[in-house]
């Protein structure tokens, strides 16, 4: 097995806030993510595929096709978006960084042909980021 | 919650369990989240349990008796389901203040020679990884504690996953 990672980045914003909260419990919880004009990052996204070398092309994936998914799946999606407005997953949760990892897991892993999906890691900031395995 | 909107958006399957995923959330699915963090500290690699010659072989510049100083990352990963009601493993604000108060206080500027924590071994890298993984899975209990990591230099990191990993 050989795992292979591509990285991209996207630039968004977003705020956090919970319908069922109060607005003080908002502010509690959320602190300063709970401003409703928004606030942004540049985010760095990571996919580990998996799978065995194809003895003839010497590939664990297609590249191209996998850094095509990635761009029409995500970062079309995504990139200088308000991610609570603009990305349908996020009118109904909060567009946490977990969250968006298990976004981006949900929308890659139905579209990859030949490769299994191993791990998404959403870097927020160079010093916090999350990985998710698919793991329910 | 708008309904209206949720009509038509699709439900995506969840890939592990093929359910269909509802975004609010039926069910919740699990992630890990690292945060890094800046301390520095000074240490002295020496062993009491070795001749001079030993320590001199063993530990090279690092057994320098005056000691020397390292801007160290430490990287920590818990787990747990991501959160219905916030969108989180947990609440960041607490992993900061627990890892504010509770190892960098301890650890910052600090020479770790001299502290209660390494009396009996060497503040190596290696040990004082360990050091951290046990401060934060006794006392941290908003998460699972995955592994830390912690970085001396660019160039040298060391991971402890506790003692069955």
């Amino acid at each position: 097995m050989v795992y292979l990672t591509r990285k991209a980045e996207f630039s968004a914003s977003h705020f956090y806030h919970n319908p069922d909260f109060t607005p003080e419990e908002n502010r509690r919880v959320f602190g300063k993510c709970n401003n409703p004009n928004g606030h942004g990052h540049n985010y760095t996204l990571e996919v580990t595929v998996k799978g065995e070398v194809d003895p003839r092309s010497g590939f664990v994936v297609d590249l191209k096709q996998l850094k095509e998914v990635m761009h029409r799946e995500v970062l079309d999606a995504m990139d200088h978006r308000f991610l609570n407005k603009e990305v349908p997953e996020f009118l109904h949760q909060i567009p946490t960084t977990e969250n968006i990892a298990i976004a981006i897991w949900q929308r890659l892993a139905a579209k990859l042909e030949s490769a299994r999906l191993h791990r998404v890691r959403v870097y927020e900031t160079p010093d916090l980021f999350v990985d998710f395995y698919g793991e329910p | 919650m708008n309904h209206e909107a949720k009509k038509i958006y699709p439900v995506y399957p969840c890939v592990p369990c093929g359910k269909d995923f509802d975004f609010m959330g039926s069910f919740q699915m699990k992630a890990h989240l690292s945060r890094r963090y800046l301390f520095s500290a000074s240490h002295r690699l020496h062993s009491d349990a070795m001749s001079d010659e030993e320590n001199h072989s063993t530990y090279g510049k690092c057994n320098n008796p005056y000691g020397h100083g390292h801007n160290y990352t430490v990287e920590v990963t818990v787990s747990g389901q991501v959160d219905r009601q916030t969108g989180m493993v947990c609440n960041l604000a607490d992993l900061d203040a627990f890892i504010e108060t509770q190892v960098l206080a301890r650890f910052g500027h600090e020479n770790l020679n001299t502290l209660r924590e390494f009396a009996q071994e060497v503040p190596t890298t290696e040990n004082l990884c360990i050091q951290i993984y046990e401060i934060v899975q006794r006392g941290f209990h908003f998460a699972h504690l995955e592994r830390v990591r912690l970085e001396e230099t660019m160039m040298n990191s060391f991971e402890y996953a506790g003692r069955e990993a």
